[in-house]
């Protein structure tokens, strides 16, 4: 009989997904889905209202990430008040949200790599549940812990004093940003209150949780070189000289060999490049660019991405691991899942210098804030947040209410990525499976980890991944559904 | 010379010039009556009852009632409290107040008091009503959808002529306080700025000029709405 598994939910990216695997009578995965089954509706109902609004409305997508949709809403309405793409905005201005970004690329990235992946890591992905948890982690490791929650700190202070507060702020605003920093906050985040929250410290800890993750490698190469491993193009904004940067830049790609396939490219095009699919049984579309077709024209973006896309890291310490990160795979893009968090964590340390260099930056107390010039009628602004390129899209009518908006979020652009990642491991976990373990459900999940944080939330906050799993028969009708009742799973299908 | 009159406030004995307002004279007196559709210097109307006090034990709305000899006025006791409660939470079920992305946010009356009241969620039937952006004018944008209909804007705000440059539109349930196209056509930016200001929620708002005020310096950001008079 062929058996159908459904993971539901696999908790929140921007609300719920599940994965549906499908077996055949031999046992082989016939099938294997990730569905993205909520629909949020924000394209729809930023219309109709002041553009201004836009950085502040949009943002409440995300807990995790708003900065990024606040920083890419902004971009776009520069465009609209006239005020440049991306370049033109007050030195001040622009740093002030660079800063405000590396802050948010830091606390995220802390949270992502410590909080959700690094209990796999640290017990294994078919440990027992109720340690494989970030408590788990406080309980092994009580020094890593406390870093991560202080990192994830510093950043959301760093957010805080750039945005008006740590989740959903107010600084970007169209034409630049409604507050520069005071000495005495500078002076705060630059050395600290004594304590260990200042720039040099989040530098160092940066360097620290790189040596976990390399020693970790060093005694588990298979696993990580191994898991959920496929060949993929890569997009990201690269600055103009190639350097990677998270702010601003044109949009690059590159195929699985790191030929261009996308050169350098102004992203107010971005339409003339890119088409979207859709797919009758996900709520996501499916993003490709449009010169290769759907077929071949589907990329990965964030950090891993980002590193294959970039020449070079502009900060000196990451740039250092960078090249160690370059020379693993030859100078070759590298398509290995989990290396993501390598990835992950040099951008933890380009984020930390970024910062440290902001705060020396005198411009960062300036007083001119704002800059407006000839109102156009759209905008595109894009960003590179924390897990990977983001879009945002907006054309605005002469009464300055919102016509039309589109959103591309990073989750998006990774759909056939992580689709592809769920597949690859269900394959090599599943297929001819005698007994079909927690930790095998599990291993499926940790594949999405390495992309989107949000998808795993739930699960580590409380041990037990929140799954369903459901038996349908050969014409789709359920035979048996079963709820995982505590910490072990149990195998309960009627064959 | 003015002449003062005694009258007492929660028991306490206060005076204040005869004729004197009542939510003013209080004011004088250190004890805050919570006003959303009253505003300095424009003539009282009486409209969203939030000040609601017992004069001689008989409910009044302090912002009309003036001051008397030997009136007995009491401001704080536990009906008029849950009562001035019940009127913000009518407010917000009555309109659509999404304060996460309003401009108005932090300097908000209504918020204000939903924080001074503490308003988690409104126990009322949220009515969701279908309401209009009206974004026609160059200068100003009057959202119905955050709209209290206290009227401070028709009675505060008028032209180089001395016309109101709000009117109503419609009638009953289905009454709307719009931009007079006529009135509003020159306003000049200091005017725009003064009618936004003088709107207790973010139901007119200047255009181009959003959210520049950043967290920390908005009006209630560090202390609740009334806690200059009394805490």
């Amino acid at each position: 009989m062929t058996r159908k598994i459904v993971i539901e939910p696999i908790t929140r990216v921007e609300g719920h997904g599940k994965v549906t695997i499908q077996l055949d009578d031999a046992g082989n995965v016939a099938q294997s889905r990730l569905h993205i089954v909520e629909f949020r509706g924000f394209e729809r109902f930023v219309q109709g209202r002041p553009y201004w609004e836009a950085p502040v409305l949009v943002q409440r997508l995300c807990g995790i990430c708003p900065v990024s949709h606040h920083l890419a809403a902004a971009k776009a309405m520069d465009v609209v008040v006239g005020a440049g793409t991306g370049d033109g905005l007050t030195p001040t201005a622009e740093k002030i949200r660079r800063l405000m970004h590396y802050g948010q690329i830091f606390q995220s990235h802390s949270l992502h790599f410590f909080h959700l992946a690094s209990p796999d890591l640290l017990f294994g992905y078919d440990s027992d549940p109720a340690i494989r948890n970030v408590v788990g982690v406080a309980l092994a490791n009580r020094e890593l812990a406390t870093q991560a929650i202080l990192m994830r700190k510093y950043g959301q202070e760093v957010i805080a004093a750039t945005a008006g507060k740590k989740i959903h702020g107010t600084g970007a605003i169209p034409g630049g940003v409604n507050k520069s920093l005071s000495a005495e906050e500078r002076d705060r985040l630059l050395k600290g209150d004594g304590g260990p929250l200042n720039a040099d410290h989040m530098v160092a800890w940066a360097q620290g949780a790189l040596a976990f993750f390399k020693d970790y490698y060093k005694k588990h190469k298979a696993f990580i070189d191994g898991f959920s491993r496929f060949p993929s193009n890569h997009l990201s904004l690269v600055r103009k000289d190639g350097a990677l940067d998270l702010y601003h830049g044109v949009l690059r790609a590159v195929d699985a060999e790191g030929r261009r396939i996308l050169n350098d490219v102004d992203y107010q095009e971005y339409l003339e490049h890119f088409r979207e699919e859709v797919r009758s049984w996900s709520y996501m579309k499916f993003p490709f660019l449009k010169a290769l077709g759907k077929e071949n024209g589907w990329y990965r973006v964030g950090p891993l991405a980002r590193l294959n896309v970039a020449d070079f890291v502009p900060t000196p310490l990451a740039q250092r691991e960078f090249e160690a990160f370059k020379a693993a795979t030859g100078g070759k893009p590298n398509d290995m899942c989990m290396h993501t968090h390598w990835a992950r964590l040099i951008e933890v340390l380009h984020a930390a210098e970024s910062m440290r260099d902001l705060l020396r930056d005198p411009d960062i107390l300036g007083n001119r804030l704002i800059v407006k010039g000839k109102r156009q009628a759209e905008g595109v602004g894009i960003i590179e947040a924390p897990r990977g390129t983001l879009i945002h899209h907006f054309a605005v009518g002469e009464d300055d209410l919102i016509k039309m908006a589109n959103l591309i979020v990073s989750t998006t652009h990774n759909n056939e990525p992580m689709n592809r990642a769920v597949n690859c491991v269900a394959r090599a976990m599943l297929t001819k499976a005698k007994e079909i373990t927690e930790g095998m459900l599990n291993a499926i999940e940790v594949a999405i980890r390495a992309y989107d944080p949000c998808l795993s939330c739930a699960t580590h906050a409380y041990g037990q991944m929140p799954l369903e799993v459901s038996l349908f028969d050969s014409r789709g009708r359920l035979v048996s559904r079963r709820r995982k009742p505590n910490r072990r799973f149990r195998q309960d299908l009627q064959d | 010379m003015a002449s003062f009159v005694r009258f007492t406030l929660d028991g306490k004995t206060c005076l204040a010039e005869e004729g004197a307002q009542l939510v003013a004279a209080a004011k004088e007196s250190g004890v805050y009556i919570p006003t959303l559709c009253n505003y300095p210097g424009i003539p009282p109307k009486g409209a969203c009852r939030i000040c609601t006090v017992l004069v001689n034990g008989i409910p009044q709305t302090a912002c009309t009632t003036k001051v008397v000899e030997g009136m007995a006025v009491q401001t704080r006791t536990p009906e008029l409290e849950a009562f001035r409660k019940s009127v913000v939470e009518i407010l917000f079920a009555e309109g659509n107040h999404l304060c996460p992305s309003c401009e108005r946010s932090g300097n908000c009356e209504l918020q204000a008091l939903a924080y001074r009241y503490r308003v988690a969620a409104s126990p009322f039937p949220y009515m969701f009503p279908k309401r209009e952006v009206e974004a026609w004018h160059p200068k100003l944008v009057k959202d119905h959808n955050r709209c209290i209909q206290c009227k401070r804007c028709i009675r505060g705000i008028h032209n180089a002529d001395g016309k109101a440059v709000f009117a109503f539109g419609k009638r009953g349930d289905k009454v709307v306080i719009n931009i007079d196209p006529e009135t509003s056509k020159d306003i000049s930016d200091e005017l725009a700025q003064r009618a936004m200001d003088i709107c207790p929620v973010g139901a007119i708002i200047r255009k181009g000029k959003g959210f520049d005020v950043p967290i920390g310096r908005r009006k209630y950001d560090h202390a609740p709405i009334g806690s200059e008079v009394q805490p």
